[in-house]
């Protein structure tokens, strides 16, 4: 069982690593949104820098977003989740060993960008630490509830934009919470911990129905 | 490659029917298949052959009829089936080697190693290769490989010989011997011959 | 011309390129050595910027090669759609990445000097953000190589979007410079102005060179490992092939 889990993570990583696309591609599609924010919004630095951390949140989420509908559908043209189907190893942790490929190649590079993007909007220094520990803590939660969409679209021939649409409404409280724990360290009436800790149960609860939902959209695929 | 032995174990299905978007595909179709039978399912294209196959590992559930296992658990049926179907299930960018690895780590039942099963099929060479630089007929051999790599006793081959030249197809009737003196069995969806004497023609749709 | 249309075959190119290329990598050492020495004890600090100003040494140099490369790019481009030389897209492929990495030595200089200067890293000023936008069309370029894995198709999808970003490079420049006077109606600050000391100048521009120098001699390395690397590719294949055939012919079911 644990051999099969660390299999398939394994392989997602290699694939990662060896084909490229996926994460490397959320990094500059991030890069790209957030260079676009000041063409719209103009060069004003202490305009961005208020709203820097809205930002790179909704950068973040949109880049991890966008490419969520390969997720499965890949594995589902080739027939490699039939091999998984065929498992001895419960279809959740299949679903579980994937979520977490795709986290630690998208999600975590993502929040380990962000001192770097932070430069270009001004974000102070002393935003810097919450914004990463925010979006490490709350990536996950985008990369499992995403997961179940994909799931959904796992056998859908034109998948395209429809991974995003569906799973985009599902992910405003993680962007509320993860936007405002980033804000509150950077004053305000709140203390960051409240909004910080709503964000990792948040984060928490996806993980589990993110993985269950999935599971079960790809056993009934047919 | 230790010698692989079995135990008695019957796959049966009843009066399966078979309905997609709508469409009656098949009815009324019964199968039995115990250890050390071969069967070849024939039929027309669209007969639903392949829907057969997909219900007989799980993967599709039957509007009516009943399919089970005598000497298993019933739950157990995924586990006991190996499938190669259309689909190699192959990652183009990792090497044949990788991918039945994966195969085997993913499917249990370790039973021979991957070098082992791509020397069985003809591509011990190609073992360090990405499967992406191979062609389709060794492609095809390399999920044919899987079948060795994880020891399973229902065989369910969909178009087994495709891509398939005439040396590979003397190579997998000697694969699927070797599987039947061990005590498993085959259900392969063919066109052509599977050089099986043996081998009892189950025909669905008209 | 004919120069090209000798290199076009790649086993000229790799014996040509074998004996250029210790030349041209000792060039530009010398080149190198000889201009930071120059920029580095000989150039004089400047009355407003103090020491920092040396940083130009290197930030105008890597934008100058970040946008010739990018023309070199196009260049190929067009070898590779309207000529169909055997080396264009390899030689448009070898220069993505080293012109994506001068872009980015540009944008790293141009922040560091701008945190002296104004007080932060990054300011959205027009030369660097069209330096910015340069360096993300770099790198859709280079995920795109990294996507397609058959290299004959992935030149020509990749001669195309080269092409399109190449005709709107102009474009964004416009249009950035357009927007940031929008925002900013007096320039505060310009990088290498025009008129420079001869006793800035000579180091920059024997530094340009170098540079450059470099740049291609990292453009044929670049350029010989992935002749080296299709060949490897094509090899490995048709072997893999050949021990089937012999397999199946020694082995006679």
């Amino acid at each position: 069982m644990r051999r099969a889990f660390l299999a398939i993570l394994r392989r997602d990583l290699t694939l990662a690593a060896r084909a490229g696309g996926g994460g490397e591609l959320a990094l500059v599609f991030f890069l790209t949104l957030v260079v676009l924010v000041p063409f719209a919004l103009g060069p004003d630095l202490n305009l961005l820098s208020r709203i820097g951390p809205a930002i790179l949140w909704l950068g973040a989420l949109l880049s991890v977003l966008i490419g969520l509908d390969r997720l499965f559908q890949a594995d589902e043209e080739d027939g490699s989740l039939e091999l998984m189907r065929a498992s001895p190893l419960p279809l959740e942790a299949a679903v579980l060993a994937k979520g977490l490929a795709h986290w630690l190649t998208t999600g975590l590079p993502l929040a380990l960008a962000t001192p770097l993007l932070g430069l270009l909007v001004a974000l102070p220094v002393e935003g810097v630490l919450p914004l990463v520990a925010t979006l490490a803590v709350g990536t996950p939660a985008l990369s499992f509830i995403g997961a179940a969409g994909a799931a959904v679209a796992a056998s859908l021939r034109r998948g395209g934009l429809i991974v995003p649409v569906l799973v985009a409404p599902l992910t405003i409280p993680v962007l509320i919470f993860g936007v405002s724990a980033a804000n509150a360290a950077l004053g305000g009436t709140v203390p960051f911990r409240t909004p910080f800790l709503i964000l990792a149960g948040l984060s928490l609860a996806s993980v589990t129905v993110g993985t269950l939902a999935a599971a079960a959209a790809l056993r009934s695929a047919e | 490659m230790n010698p692989i032995s079995f135990p008695h174990l019957r796959l049966f299905a009843e009066n399966l029917t078979c309905r997609r978007g709508g469409r009656l595909i098949f009815e009324g179709v019964s199968l039995s298949l115990a250890s050390g039978e071969a069967v070849s399912l024939t039929g027309r294209n669209g007969a639903g052959k392949s829907s057969l196959i997909a219900m007989l590992c799980g993967r599709l559930r039957p509007e009516a009829g009943r399919i089970g296992v005598e000497g298993a658990d019933e739950a157990e049926l995924t586990e006991l089936c190996h499938l190669v179907g259309h689909r190699d299930g192959l990652k183009t960018a990792l090497t044949a080697q990788e991918n039945l690895g994966f195969a085997q780590a993913v499917l249990g039942q370790p039973a021979a190693t991957p070098v082992e099963a791509l020397a069985a099929v003809g591509l011990a060479h190609a073992a360090t290769l990405p499967v992406g630089y191979l062609s389709a007929g060794q492609r095809r051999r390399v999920a044919l490989a899987r079948l060795l790599v994880a020891a399973r006793p229902f065989w369910l081959l969909d178009e087994p010989m495709s891509a398939l030249d005439t040396a590979s197809q003397a190579m997998l009737t000697g694969l699927m011997r070797d599987h039947l003196a061990q005590g498993g069995a085959i259900l392969a969806a063919t066109h052509g011959p599977l050089g099986l004497n043996e081998a009892r023609e189950l025909r669905i749709g008209p | 011309m004919a120069s090209l249309i000798d290199l076009a075959n790649p086993t000229r190119f790799m014996r040509l390129s074998a004996v250029l290329l210790p030349w041209l990598a000792a060039a530009a050492a010398v080149l190198l050595v000889v201009g930071f020495y120059l920029a580095w004890f000989s150039a004089p600090p400047d009355y407003q910027q103090g020491e920092t100003v040396r940083i130009l040494y290197v930030h105008v140099p890597a934008a100058w090669l970040a946008m010739m490369f990018y023309s070199m790019m196009a260049l190929s481009a067009l070898g590779t759609l309207v000529w169909r030389h055997p080396l264009a897209d390899v030689a448009q492929k070898a220069a993505a990445p080293i012109g994506a990495c001068f872009a980015l030595i540009c944008l790293v200089t141009g922040a560091l000097w701008g945190k002296p200067m104004w007080g932060t890293y990054w300011v959205w000023d027009a030369r660097l953000t069209s330096m910015l936008v340069l360096l993300l069309i770099y790198l859709g370029i280079i995920a795109l190589w990294r996507v397609l894995d058959e290299p004959s198709r992935a030149g020509r999808a990749v001669a195309i979007l080269t092409l399109i970003g190449f005709v709107n490079v102009p474009i964004i420049k416009f249009s950035v410079d357009w927007w940031n006077t929008l925002h900013q109606p007096a320039s505060v600050f310009r990088m290498g102005g025009s008129t420079l000391d001869p006793s800035m100048l000579w180091p920059l521009l024997i530094l340009a060179a170098g540079f450059t120098l470099f740049a291609l001699a990292l453009h044929m390395v670049s350029m010989r490992a992935e002749i080296m690397r299709r060949r490897v590719r094509t090899l490995t294949i048709l072997e893999a092939e050949r021990l089937d055939r012999l397999a199946a012919q020694g082995a006679p079911a």
